[in-house]
């Protein structure tokens, strides 16, 4: 037994259980929340050395999974993520009013979601990853298509574009190599047109997952019509994944092949999306397309993290601070989404000036999402500041101060957005609707943004857990 | 074969491609791409890529033209035009440069690309102790076999998907009828169904056990149960199933579930995916047999699409037992 393939097989045994119990279908998160928190945990404490090879098959044909410092963090905030976000949907059904299809079906997608993320987190296999890629794409635009349809048909044409980029790259590295094998390709890459090729195209198909600047175009539509459940699961895992591969593709197999150059036009992208995506937010006059293009604005820093771990002679720093921002803005997004939707049903309309008044009447959803803004504007004490700040100790030390010039202004802006959506919490305006939600409705939001914040004190915890096997560490980390 | 037939072939599939693009008429445009699908099926074929052949020419052509045909028949219902609009001619240019240029780019990264596989030099001494013949059989279900359980996940999901587009009101309910509305071509449809979907049975069932050792396997098998079962139902021979109906519930879910478990049985010798020693090919049987049944089933309901017929419509007809 291993909770590498434990975490993987019991969300898919969940999917086909929901499957089977029909409308019953829906109370079986409660078995599963702790059954999934309790496999997380055991992979956050597992040894390095349980990484293990699928079937016994050996490389360059098997599958490896293993558990690395970027694995332990991911599938463990997912675990809190959907667990948070299943048991809110279990009291407040996500979908639309009387469609009994789209309350059946959330809830297969929602398992299909997890085994995917888990799935892709943990392997080193590119073509495993497209497979996982492709479990949660699908899960994504079936979940944005409860909101809006026509944004969802434009989230899956996208991202089978991107599918197909990254499907070509897969094939051409099949072909160069003999393997796709993360930890191979390190020893043995070259910088050949047929790598570079397929570098660029696994890239560029990964970038329209991942939702960075200009590829952004299909993520502020189809976030912000999906159901407040499911924008929680887009926003903080589905376009993760995207940048989770790209990890491994830029700074695990292809050391050797990316230069500086092709790294600050990585990071270049990213500073441009954290301006674009705030200034996009500033403008936004409802609450959920704002709170949709401060993902936008957020992705940019996971990216402009690219040059500054490459550039670190020591990278843990920059390194840490990348996941610590990736870790910080899973738990703050699905947060704010599930305040924000919470926020929406009692207050008189969409619009951000109709927020009036809700602080006096929902005071903890409130409160959830002012904590979630204060993780995503980078203020201390939260994930969202010791992330921000090792990248900025990073780019100051490197010389960097374009970059860190940036990750500043970022930080205004998004005070500036995210307190005109606060200050409108607490103004006057129409008595709001009676809000009848319940306490597991509020606590979920409650709960994630809490720990957003308390993770900024763990720092030095998550920098331990995010070093465990980094390429930087030991590059080539080989097999078992 | 010859260098003759190779030309006289690619010659083939650039023409219906170029006529399946640039023709005016939908249907006719449908009609070329399948006869595209089947010529780029007979090139596979020519490469000694048999499997590829198979699933090109019942996916790429087969389902895709069906998918296609049925798209264009709710487009018309819907009172749009199915012709294709016009396009400036800068942004066909501009397409065909970029296009052009793709493909020189990628051509010229393939052909740099030494033709010989490593792969199959791996793959070779592996192959006795599986105690089958086929390589593909062999890397889908065995070294392999974790992306293939994902996928059949992704299948299943892809019909969770469809179902949750379904209206208000109509679940559990069930697609909309396949039926001809015409009732001569309706019966003769039938009849031919009646004949079809046995031979179709029969024919999955020897392509599943063919698999081990030549050409084939669930995929394929599953696909032709898949066609017999939407033919069936355009003749009306058999009727579509509520979408809560506990037996087809059981039948999509069965290939995933006996997948899921003999992994899991496996941590019992040795690991995930483990097959016990000597019993890898009864364990691959069983997983391909539980497979081709919940993907045929599962192909022929993401043809028919989501819901729209609620139970309580009186256009849904009497309560119907499905076969299905």
């Amino acid at each position: 037994m291993s909770p590498l393939d434990l975490l993987v097989a019991v969300p898919l045994g969940f999917m086909l259980a929901t499957l089977l119990a029909g409308r019953a279908a829906r109370w079986l998160i409660l078995l599963a929340v702790p059954a999934m928190a309790g496999l997380a945990f055991w992979l956050v404490l597992v040894s390095p050395d349980a990484a293990y090879l699928i079937g016994h098959w050996d490389l360059p044909l098997g599958i490896l999974l293993r558990p690395d410092g970027v694995a332990r963090l991911m599938v463990a905030a997912t675990a809190l993520v959907i667990g948070a976000v299943g048991l809110h949907a279990l009291v407040d059904p996500p979908e639309k009013a009387g469609n009994a299809a789209q309350a059946e079906t959330f809830w297969p997608l929602i398992y299909l979601l997890w085994a995917g993320a888990n799935a892709g987190f943990l392997t080193t296999d590119l073509f495993n990853l497209y497979v996982t890629l492709e479990m949660v794409s699908l899960a994504a635009v079936a979940l944005a298509a409860m909101g809006s349809l026509e944004a969802a048909l434009r989230y899956f044409m996208i991202a089978l574009v991107g599918s197909l980029a990254y499907l070509l790259g897969v094939a051409l590295l099949v072909a160069r190599y003999n393997t796709v094998d993360v930890t191979l390709l390190s020893q043995v890459a070259q910088p050949d047109l047929a790598t570079m090729l397929a570098l660029g195209l696994m890239t560029a198909g990964l970038l329209i997952k991942a939702a960075l600047f200009p590829m952004h175009g299909w993520l502020p539509p189809a976030h912000a019509a999906a159901p407040a459940p499911a924008s929680a699961l887009l926003s903080a895992i589905a376009v993760k994944l995207g940048f989770v591969i790209l990890l491994r593709l830029w700074f695990e197999a292809f050391p050797a092949v990316t230069g500086q150059p092709a790294l600050h036009v990585l990071g270049g992208a990213g500073a441009l999306a954290v301006i674009y995506g705030s200034v996009q937010a500033m403008r936004q006059q409802r609450l959920k397309a704002l709170v949709a293009y401060s993902t936008v604005a957020q992705v940019g820093y996971l990216f402009l993290a690219f040059p500054l771990v490459a550039g670190a002679p020591d990278p843990s720093g920059a390194w840490a601070g990348m996941m610590m921002h990736a870790v910080a803005h899973m738990l703050a997004k699905a947060s704010m989404f599930l305040a924000a939707g919470l926020m929406l049903k009692a207050a008189a309309g969409h619009r951000i000036g109709d927020l009036g008044g809700l602080a006096q009447a929902m005071p903890m959803t409130v409160t959830s999402f002012g904590l979630a803004a204060v993780s995503l504007m980078g203020l201390p004490p939260s994930g969202g500041f010791t992330g921000k700040f090792l990248l900025l100790n990073a780019a100051i030390a490197q010389g960097a101060f374009l970059y860190a010039g940036v990750m500043i202004l970022g930080g205004l802006l998004a005070a500036v957005y995210f307190f005109r959506a606060l200050s409108a919490c607490f103004g006057a305006g129409p008595a709001p609707r009676e809000p009848a939600i319940r306490g597991v409705c509020t606590a979920a939001p409650l709960v994630l943004a809490g720990l957003a914040i308390v993770i900024g004190f763990a720092g030095s915890a998550l920098d331990t857990l995010s070093a465990i096997a980094a390429p930087w560490a030991a590059p080539g980390v080989a097999a078992p | 074969m010859t260098a003759a037939f190779d030309i006289i072939l690619c010659l083939l599939i650039l023409g219906t491609a170029g006529i399946a693009l640039f023709v005016r008429d939908a249907l006719a445009a449908i009609a070329f791409f399948i006869a595209f699908g089947n010529l780029l099926g007979l090139a596979w074929l020519g490469l000694d890529a048999v499997n590829v052949a198979l699933a090109e020419i019942a996916l790429g052509a087969g389902v895709t033209g069906v998918l296609l045909i049925l798209a264009r028949a709710r487009l018309l219902a819907l009172g749009d035009d199915a012709t294709c609009a016009d396009t400036s001619a800068w942004l066909r240019v501009g397409a065909l440069a970029a296009c052009g240029g793709f493909v020189l780019l990628l051509a010229a990264a393939v052909l740099s690309i030494p033709p010989e596989s490593g792969l199959d030099r791996a793959i070779t001494p592996l192959m006795p102790a599986l105690g089958i013949e086929n390589r593909v059989t062999g890397v889908l279900l065995a070294f392999r076999a974790y992306d293939t359980l994902l996928e059949s996940f992704v299948l299943l999901g892809a019909l969770v998907a469809v179902w949750s587009l379904a209206p208000a009101g109509v679940w559990p309910g069930r697609p909309a009828d396949l039926g001809m509305a015409d009732g001569p071509m309706r019966r003769v449809a039938g009849s031919f169904a009646r004949f079809l979907l046995p031979v179709a049975l029969v024919m999955a069932t020897y392509l599943v056990w063919a698999g081990s050792d030549v050409p084939g396997g669930a995929f394929q098998a599953g696909t032709v149960l898949a066609g017999g079962l939407i033919v069936s139902a355009i003749g009306g021979a058999i009727g579509l199933p509520r979408s809560d109906l506990p037996g087809l519930r059981v039948a999509l879910v069965l290939g995933p579930l006996v997948f899921l478990l003999i992994g899991l049985a496996g941590t019992g010798f040795g690991g995930f995916l483990v097959y016990p020693e000597g019993l890898a090919k009864a364990a691959m049987l069983s997983i391909e047999y539980s497979l081709f049944l919940s993907i045929g089933a599962t192909l022929a309901l993401l043809v028919t699409g989501p819901n729209v017929i609620g139970l309580a419509d009186p256009a849904g007809g009497t309560e119907r037992k499905s076969d299905c």
